[in-house]
């Protein structure tokens, strides 16, 4: 084998040097996401043979139902539902991707925003004979609230409306009418087939009309660099390394993951909450000194002078800090079955801080269908599960935020129950009123 | 190693996750503790627990539930890497259990299952809050399901149905007295991407990784390397064959498979080549039905 087996190795861990997109996915239970993944993957060769094997046996009608790859739990075999977010992996020459496949579920409404939470891309699926529905369009709200920089519409079935021209055009002035509501940078519809493949992976033939790429041609060409925040220096500090011994023992490096902006060796600092100055005197990567770090790299920073410095406390640039607020406002995805009400208690997770808070407002209730705000109810404003709307929250410490839609990690937090410990809330920074 | 328009490469974007992962358990967790058996991924997370705390020693002890039936050449590689990072090993003893009578093995002599609850003792005995395991989540259904932080009840059980949301990368790792979290730092890692990893920073590995001749019996398939722990049975007719190990289990469970990758580079070579999954390929004790994995995490398995 010797020389191709090595020509062959060095092609795949130039491979390694890709870089990885992460997609949500999110449809109706019946609209085909299941089938659209399983073709993905089984396009791009990532199902081996033993899966499909797996497949092909519970596969029950006269195909192999590509869907039940992406089927995990018992449970969800038993009742044919997708219980919790799986994550599938499959790479193309050009790009590895990460899939958070999330249920459509009304109730699996959370599970939705978690697989959103990360990804860069989110794809909605419409069916092709239903066109928008409520669950289409709630869909496209929570990836345009999480903020996720791209979103494709894929419309499904083409195959079952005869690949007709005018019902993609109908869809697609419906989305783009319904998307001036939303803050989404950039919107692809696609008209695709996922059972017979059409315009997944290679344009379709029976579709000549229509004049974009494939999906996965636009999965490996979309553009996401410019999606973090490079101008804006954040680095919550995680924890702090001491070794305290022989050659390292004046060695004290603040380690975190850059949230914002490019830090290098010299650049002058400001530490918060004491608002020190001081310059970085190096960064450790994991591979030794660095010249510069940027995010999402996970860095160990070091400070000139020797200042107090530990877990929770930002630095940043002297004449560009975020926020120091202990009055947050935000939007928050309420995941518990016990309500969010006005005056409640609840512990936040910001960045590397955790502090307790107090909900001292609950402004309004988005009705996410109609994007109507709800500020009075009977019985008194609650969020219940799966419900969004803005708190304002008072918290015990200060926090160092900003806007989300500024900077995505400096703007988010998650909410905890102190009682149970259980996570039940996301929440996204937005400016005061 | 930056380019102007700063971008990572997948594995430093997976690094990065990793010891974002690590540290904040450490930073968190009032007792963690690290999973390590001596196969690939364990030695890969061992490393990037390295790599997080430099020029610092891993601030947490490395913990291995030790079934009895171990390939010479893991334990060797444990010992040789626990010395030169200076930490701590715990060893939860299997053989020990069992002649204490707390655990028995199954018929067919697997100690998987019984791995859980010489596990969960350990875990109660020091203490541990927070258990690193090396699991992915592109080797099995039930695992593409799990989170990164995956909560565990007072009896190590795993909830399918009621995990914690895991938003962004703020992670919940509270716990009550007695619970604990399991946490896979490799989470989104392929097995590609540890191949490549331990290529491109050049990791030792157990041999085990790498063909050579080695004596193997065929059971239904399976190509079982004839060691302490699997003798031919009668009649059994024992075969010469270049084999090498995609996973690294029990010696007498985990098969071989046919290869000539002699190296690492035609290892990645071959398994980017190749149509099973690890797991299918190469481990009796995933065979027995379709959700075994499911049912063994749910138990309170790695």
């Amino acid at each position: 084998m010797g020389g191709l087996t090595q020509e062959a190795a060095v092609t795949e861990l130039a491979n390694a040097r890709k870089d990885i997109l992460r997609i949500a996915t999110a449809g109706s239970v019946d609209d085909g996401k299941s089938t659209l993944i399983g073709r993905l993957l089984y396009d791009s060769k990532a199902v081996f043979e033993d899966q499909y094997e797996a497949i092909e046996r519970a596969s029950r009608g006269d195909y192999v139902d590509l869907a039940l790859l992406t089927d995990g739990l018992r449970a969800e075999r038993e009742q044919g539902i997708t219980i919790d977010v799986a994550y599938r992996y499959f790479s193309t020459p050009r790009r590895t991707f990460i899939l958070a496949d999330t249920p459509g579920h009304v109730q699996y409404t959370r599970n939705m925003v978690t697989g959103a939470s990360t990804a860069d891309l989110a794809i909605v699926l419409v069916d092709a004979r239903k066109g928008m529905l409520e669950q289409s369009r709630r869909h496209a709200f929570l990836a345009s609230l999480l903020r996720v920089p791209h979103l494709v519409v894929a419309v499904n079935k083409m195959d079952l409306v005869d690949w007709s021209e005018e019902i993609y055009e109908g869809i697609l002035d419906e989305f783009t009418a319904f998307a001036t509501k939303l803050d989404v940078p950039d919107v692809t519809v696609i008209p695709i087939s996922a059972l017979q493949g059409d315009n997944v992976v290679t344009r379709s033939a029976r579709m000549p009309w229509y004049e974009g790429t494939s999906l996965l041609h636009h999965l490996e060409h979309v553009h996401v660099a410019s999606d973090r925040n490079l101008v804006d220096t954040r680095f919550p500090v995680q924890y702090v390394i001491r070794p305290q011994t022989g050659a390292h023992h004046d060695y004290r490096g603040y380690a975190g993951r850059v949230a914002g902006g490019v830090l290098r060796p010299g650049d002058e600092v400001q530490v918060l909450p004491s608002g020190l100055t001081t310059t970085i005197a190096g960064i450790d990567g994991p591979d030794g000194p660095l010249e510069e770090a940027f995010p999402p790299m996970s860095v160990t920073v070091r400070l000139t002078d020797d200042l107090d410095v530990s877990r929770g406390d930002l630095i940043c640039r002297p004449h560009n800090a975020p926020q120091v607020t202990q009055d947050v406002d935000a939007l928050v995805c309420w995941m518990s079955e016990d309500p969010l009400r006005a005056r409640q208690r609840i512990a936040i997770k910001h960045t590397t801080r955790s502090v307790r808070a107090v909900v001292k407002e609950l402004q309004y209730r988005l009705d996410i269908n109609t994007l109507h705000r709800d500020t009075e109810a009977d019985g008194g404003l609650q969020l219940g599960l799966n419900d969004i709307g803005r708190v304002r929250l008072r918290t015990t410490q200060p926090l160092f935020v900003d806007d989300y839609q500024r900077n995505r990690v400096t703007g988010r937090f998650i909410l905890i129950d102190e009682a149970t410990n259980a996570t039940v809330g996301a929440g996204m920074l937005v400016p005061p009123r | 190693m930056t380019t102007p328009d700063y971008r990572l490469t997948q594995l430093q974007t997976l690094e990065a996750e990793s010891l974002h992962v690590l540290r904040e358990v450490a930073a968190e967790s009032e007792r963690p503790v690290l999973l390590f058996s001596g196969g690939k991924d364990s030695i890969v997370m061992l490393e990037l627990a390295r790599k997080a705390f430099a020029p610092a020693r891993i601030p947490f002890p490395v913990m291995h539930v030790d079934t009895g039936l171990n390939f010479p050449e893991v334990l060797e590689l444990r010992d040789k890497r626990v010395a030169e990072l200076g930490v701590q090993l715990v060893v939860a003893s299997v053989p020990e259990a069992i002649a204490a009578g707390t655990v028995r093995p199954e018929p067919n002599g697997s100690r998987t299952r019984i791995q859980t609850p010489v596990l969960l003792d350990a875990v109660e005995k020091h203490g541990f809050t927070a258990l690193f395991g090396g699991a992915r989540r592109d080797e099995d259904k039930a695992r593409a399901k799990e989170r990164v932080f995956s909560f565990r009840d007072e009896f190590g059980q795993w909830d399918p149905k009621h995990q914690r949301p895991e938003l962004w990368d703020l992670y919940n790792g509270r716990i009550h007295q007695g619970e604990s979290i399991r946490v896979f730092p490799l989470s989104n890692w392929t097995e590609l991407d540890i191949w490549a990893y331990i290529a491109q920073e050049e990791i030792a590995i157990p041999p085990l990784y790498l063909a050579r001749e080695r004596e193997v019996v065929d059971r239904g398939g399976m190509l079982y390397a004839v060691n302490e722990f699997i003798t031919p049975r009668e009649g059994e007719p024992v075969l010469r064959e270049t084999v090498r190990y995609r996973t690294v289990g029990d010696a007498n469970l985990t098969a071989a498979v046919r290869s000539t990758a002699t190296t690492v580079a035609e290892v990645i070579a071959e398994i980017s080549v190749t149509r099973l999954t690890e797991r299918g390929a190469t481990r009796g004790d995933d065979k027995v039905s379709d959700a075994a994995m499911e049912d063994r995490k749910k138990e309170g398995y790695f």
